[in-house]
């Protein structure tokens, strides 16, 4: 069936006398000068702090009290800068980074395998107490993690478990928002039809689950790992709590601790270091970003339109 | 000297709070006199030759290289040095690790005004059982005073914070202002600054707890008397209040840079000169030469101004002590390292590396007091601070929740600053909060 030829015939068809211009139905859209204003704001003010941050990793110490905050100082320092901070205190921020790595790899990793598991199973299986366990994730999902560490830090530390990397990496493989997403998800993306053929052509759960379902969810496996890998990368509080090794602490608790050096009598203050970690830490993100930009846009639309 | 974002404040506030509840019912209010104090210090030698490992909770950076030697001398000791968080978040680590009964350091550094906290709660070890009652003498008085408060040795000073005029000469010379000897001429000296520059200030402050009680402290108020669990907070007496009139002059006339401490606009300010001077503990000459390089040559360091005419009474700001928590598994090992950072061979690595003594044979080393110091234009820097360290009022006693009062600080006094409250009212109502949160908390204060 044709259906995209009778359109354009119909318009050109039918006289226009009272278009002063004749009407082009072109792909240009509409345009909003508010809602371009608004977008351009909106711009500036996310770029701003990301500008900010890469100019004044150029500075020097001297300069960044000396020189304007928003342009670039008497020296360029940013290599200098990089080479210091990788190799300030004996190497330590490689060792957070490091630290920060693993938390995202088997944290992360984890919690978006977890999800991925869950939400296949609720989405595609009837079992008792499937309701009750949608309350609580619902539930979960509007609990915030700050409000249970210090609950969690209590218990951990009557389980022998703080101040170990146990303490930040098995919360962290909790993600009731993954669940959620993959369960919607994997109840859009996957046919129950194409569960049936395969169980019929002799899969098991298995087999249909790895070879047919998981290619299926892979918009949405990268959208939940992008949320849980930011979630574990910029996660703060709960190492806060947790650790009082320096030797384990993330990037986050890192910095804040080169950041309180300024404060400590004694200390030295060392902000051209601080906003170069900065930079050198928020680098991997962007980089993922990008990466996975596409993955990430069809993940967050999928289940918004019914078909 | 740890300055803190109000969140962090709001959450140690919180954190305090429960923790404190918990050991205070327990309280038997004095120190248990253990029983085998003559053994203790051969316990400790036999602790060293056994060895074993030690985790020493510090924020202080010469500590590093302490823990180091002290490894070296002792091959089967193992020292984990670990740095928590400065000032309150290690003191909200600290609470969480005690409260919690796990994960407590054998050794910990707490900064003077907290000391009082700990040490009621029993917290802390009495060093009395290892002989510290008898190093009277070997520390300055303030420091002493601070870590024997309420009976019983807490904790043992590794530095300590006498305050002095750190100004900045260049300035000063620019505009011909003479250095201040009394606090009026100070305020003079301020107004004559702003009016030739209206970007220059001669000081900066926002409101800080530790600057408000230490000039109370040097003015000879008492705010805080301390007997046990009764506690009496007074913010009328003359010292609060000469203090009170001095500074509201200040806040009004807008002669104070309204630049928080700590902040990079301070230490930018400390580096271009727009803040001139700063009355501070003795601490303060490392960090000018570390953190504002910049500036060197131009700074100076000047006696504390006085109340009195011809006075000579200074106060403590900062400093910090190492102690023993109770619950330390290891605290004979623990008083080793505690002995050789503070008494010890320690001393003389730390004041290499730039730390302020609080033992009275190196204050008064020739060596020490005729350093000169490049940075200060030549200037010898320790004399000037060293007598400060000699001259401290006697008497002054921190509450045994100060952490807690020091948080409010800012919502009380603090208004001052920002609002049309007075400093007077300010420190009626930071007295009211504190003595409320003190009757919670178990204590009897002004009753």
């Amino acid at each position: 069936m044709t259906t995209a030829t009778p359109a354009a015939p119909a318009a050109a068809r039918r006289p226009a006398p009272r278009l002063r211009t004749p009407r082009v139905p072109s792909a240009r859209p509409r345009r909003s000068t508010l809602l371009t204003v608004l977008t351009a704001i909106v711009l500036v003010y996310s770029l701003i702090p990301l500008v900010w941050l890469l100019i004044n990793a150029t500075k020097t110490q001297g300069d960044l009290f000396s020189s304007f905050g928003l342009w670039f100082g008497d020296s360029f320092a940013l290599w200098d800068n990089v080479a210091t901070t990788l190799t300030y205190d004996d190497g330590v921020f490689v060792r957070w980074l490091a630290n920060t790595v693993l938390y995202v790899v088997v944290g992360a990793g984890g919690a978006t395998f977890l999800a991925i598991l869950g939400g296949y199973a609720l989405a595609k299986f009837d079992f008792p107490g499937k309701r009750g366990v949608f309350a609580v994730v619902i539930g979960a999902v509007a609990v915030p993690g700050t409000a249970l560490a210090v609950p969690t830090f209590l218990m951990f530390s009557q389980m022998g478990l703080t101040n170990t990397p146990w303490a930040v990496i098995i919360p962290s493989l909790i993600s009731p928002f993954g669940l959620y997403l993959m369960w919607t998800f994997a109840a859009e993306a996957i046919p129950t039809e194409l569960l049936e053929a395969a169980r019929i052509d002799g899969a098991g759960e298995f087999r249909t689950f790895f070879r047919v379902s998981l290619p299926l969810l892979a918009p949405g496996i990268v959208t939940v790992l992008l949320f849980t890998m930011v979630a574990t990368w910029n996660n703060y509080f709960l190492p806060l709590i947790m650790l009082r090794d320096s030797s384990w602490y993330p990037l986050t608790l890192g910095l804040n601790a080169w950041n309180a050096q300024a404060a400590t009598a004694g200390g030295e203050a060392i902000f051209n270091l601080v906003i170069t970690g900065s930079l050198l830490t928020i680098v991997p993100l962007v980089v993922a970003f990008l990466l996975l930009q596409r993955f990430w846009q069809s993940g967050l639309a999928a289940g918004s339109v019914k078909e | 000297m740890a300055r803190s974002t109000p969140w962090r404040r709001a959450l140690t506030a919180t954190l305090t709070a429960g923790a404190l509840a918990v050991p205070l019912a327990a309280c038997s209010g004095g120190a248990d006199a253990p029983a085998d104090s003559g053994e203790a210090t051969a316990d400790a030698a036999s602790a060293l030759e056994e060895g074993g490992e030690i985790t020493v909770w510090a924020w202080d950076p010469t500590l590093e290289s302490v823990a180091k030697d002290f490894e070296a001398e002792h091959p089967n000791v193992t020292v984990n040095l670990e740095n928590v968080g400065t000032g309150n978040d290690q003191y909200t680590a600290l609470q969480n690790a005690i409260a919690a009964g796990d994960g407590v350091p054998d050794v910990a550094q707490i900064e003077f005004y907290a000391l009082p906290q700990f040490a009621l709660s029993d917290a802390l070890t009495d060093l009395t059982a290892y002989g510290a009652d008898q190093l009277d003498g070997t520390f300055t008085p303030g420091p002493w005073g601070a870590v024997t408060q309420g009976g019983g040795v807490h904790a043992l000073p590794t530095d300590s914070g006498p305050m002095a005029l750190f100004y900045n000469k260049r300035v000063f010379d620019k505009y011909d202002i003479e250095v201040p000897t009394t606090w009026d001429e100070y305020v003079e000296a301020a107004r004559k600054l702003h009016e030739a520059d209206p970007k220059a200030y001669l000081t900066n402050d926002v409101g800080d707890a530790g600057f408000t009680t230490s000039l109370i402290w040097q003015a000879g108020g008492r705010p805080y008397q301390v007997d046990g669990t009764d506690v009496t907070i007074d913010f009328t007496d003359a010292g609060s209040q000469q203090f009170a009139d001095t500074w509201q002059t200040m806040i009004d006339d807008e002669l104070v840079a309204p630049v928080g401490s700590w902040s990079d606009e301070w230490y930018q300010g400390l580096s271009d000169g727009s803040i001139a001077s700063l009355v501070i503990g003795a601490w303060m000459r490392g960090n000018l030469e570390s953190s504002v390089p910049d500036a060197s040559g131009d700074w100076a360091v000047a006696p504390m101004p006085q109340w009195e005419d011809g006075g000579q009474a200074t106060a403590e700001n900062g400093g910090s002590s190492l102690a023993v928590p109770a619950a330390s598994e290891n605290a004979d090992l623990a008083w080793a390292f505690l002995e050789y950072a503070t008494v010890g061979d320690g001393i003389a690595t730390r004041v290499d590396e730039g730390a302020f003594p609080a033992t009275t044979a190196e204050l008064e080393d020739p060596e020490f007091r005729e350093q000169e110091f490049e940075y200060f234009g030549g200037q010898k820097v320790n004399e000037v601070l060293a007598d400060s360290a000699s001259q401290v009022a006697e008497g002054w006693q921190y509450l045994p929740f100060q952490v807690y009062a020091n948080s409010i600080f800012n919502d009380t006094v603090g208004q001052a600053y920002v609002s049309g409250t007075t400093l007077t009212d300010g420190l009626a109502a930071w007295q009211e909060q504190s003595a409320t949160f003190g009757n919670d908390q178990g204590f009897a204060v002004n009753q």
